[in-house]
């Protein structure tokens, strides 16, 4: 079971190829409301890969004394305690944020990929593989958030983590903003797009005509 | 694996120690951090005053608290300073506390609750912001009242004519994030700047209009697009405040030069 090549598997394939928002489309809300910027979706990348791989490796250590018939509540009480803590240490250590990430870090208990995972993976397999399940879900979760923060903010605002890239009209610069990019709709644009890339690279993603 | 038995015993037991683990962790983190919480409050506090303050120096903040900024209690029911109290009672006065407070605080009727906001301090305090040479320069006066998720909370400076509106900045809201969320965006706050609070009778005039406001207005701003109902609290935030119940009687005694003799 612990082979490193397994683990390896484990770690990488949900980046791509097994990707939780790209290929499940799961956890979608939360990738349309944090990445008006780059830095929300950095830091909430880091706030859900930490919930992500600590659930699955505190659900993955007592997988086998957690009674099947109330097992979803069991998994739902630990990663709920798990987004308290990381709220309350954002609000403490990132207190700016944690202000703009609001009811975000909060609704991270509802998102599909952790419970999904805990589900999926953690009930079945030993700790140490679940954490690393946990933490490449999370990887793959955050490598869409950054790409669709990364668009929205350079054409959106201009800027990359709030460094201007491109001048604003507005400030003076030639570049006129889209609008449209600052707001949650346009993120559903450019997850699209990148699934239709990831599915022309690896066409095996692509479903049977139904 | 997980072909053991499960009685109801066992099950109860799995649940609690989940339940009690889980909880002191929570416990723990919510106590543990909570006076650095407390601290960064106070400290956003105090950037959000100074952000609207207009004072471009190099001094810390805390040294601009203690040289160019007076904190005073207004007695929101005639308009006049609080003049029998220390200043260390001044400072440590809240609020927020008071206005839950029946002896400090007036319950609103529904007319008068035009900000939703249910009970007002009687007292309010205010900030006023001098230069260097000791001239007022702006008076920084706190707003509240509800969007459609959350009581908004606001920092209004206005020019010691007692009408211009030389910032603002919202510092505290739970509106949705990227829409109402929005009324903490810079760029929507400049446009409040130089507009004015009151119409030529002297009644509260600041109007958040749907989609662009009349080019030349002095009252009016432009909405917020996809929120409504936290535009339309914005408003009414303004309207309670710059009214009888609110600052009202306190800025028509600044028009009138109050704080210009001292």
């Amino acid at each position: 079971m612990a082979k490193s090549s397994e683990l390896k598997e484990v770690l990488t394939s949900p980046v791509v190829s097994n990707n939780p928002i790209a290929l499940q489309i799961l956890g979608v809300c939360s990738a349309l409301a944090v990445t008006a910027t780059l830095q929300n979706a950095v830091v909430m990348t880091l706030a859900v890969l930490f919930v992500t791989a600590f659930s699955n490796l505190f659900i993955s250590l007592i997988r086998n004394y957690i009674p099947n018939s109330v097992r979803i509540i069991v998994q739902m009480a630990i990663i709920a305690s798990l987004v308290i803590v990381v709220d309350q240490a954002l609000k403490a250590f990132a207190f700016g944020i944690s202000k703009q990430l609001s009811v975000y870090v909060g609704l991270i208990i509802t998102n599909c990929i952790v419970m999904g995972r805990a589900e999926a993976f953690a009930m079945k397999n030993k700790p140490f593989p679940s954490f690393m399940d946990g933490i490449g879900n999370g990887l793959g979760y955050g490598l869409i958030l950054v790409l669709v923060g990364a668009v929205r903010e350079l054409f959106g605002s201009g800027a990359l983590f709030g460094i201007e890239i491109l001048p604003l009209i507005s400030n003076g610069g030639w570049y006129q903003s889209n609008g449209l990019l600052l707001l949650p709709p346009s993120a559903f644009f450019i997850i699209g797009g990148v699934i239709w890339a990831i599915r022309t690279i690896r066409p095996e993603q692509v479903e049977p005509k139904e | 694996m997980s072909n053991q038995q499960e009685t109801f015993g066992k099950t109860m037991i799995v649940v609690l120690a989940v339940c009690l683990v889980c909880s002191i962790i929570v416990a723990g983190a919510a106590v543990g951090l909570r006076p650095m919480q407390i601290a960064n409050k106070e400290i956003d506090k105090q950037s959000n005053i100074l952000a609207v303050a207009g004072l471009t120096t190099d001094k810390t903040t805390a040294e601009v608290f203690a040289s160019n900024i007076q904190t005073k209690l207004v007695d929101l029911d005639t308009g006049e300073f609080v003049t029998n109290l220390s200043e260390s009672e001044v400072a440590k006065y809240d609020q927020r506390k008071a206005s839950k407070d029946p002896e400090k605080s007036v319950k609103l009727t529904p007319e008068q609750n035009v900000a939703k906001i249910g009970r007002r301090a009687n007292l309010a305090t205010i900030y006023l912001v001098s230069d260097d040479n000791g001239e007022l320069q702006r008076i920084i006066l706190p707003i509240h009242g509800a969007g459609l998720w959350s009581t908004m909370y606001a920092f209004v400076a206005v020019q010691p004519d007692g009408n211009t509106i030389d910032a603002i900045t919202y510092y505290e809201q739970g509106e949705t994030p990227g829409l109402g969320g929005e009324v903490e965006n810079p760029r929507w706050r400049g446009l409040f700047v130089g507009k004015e609070l009151f119409d030529a009778d002297g009644n509260p005039a600041i109007k958040i209009v749907k989609g662009q406001a009349t080019a030349g207005s002095k009252h009016e701003i432009d909405g917020l697009s996809g929120a409504t109902l936290t535009s339309v609290g914005v408003e009414h935030t303004f309207t309670f405040w710059l009214g009888e119940q609110g600052f009202g009687p306190f800025l028509s005694k600044v028009r009138e030069g109050a704080l210009n003799n001292g």
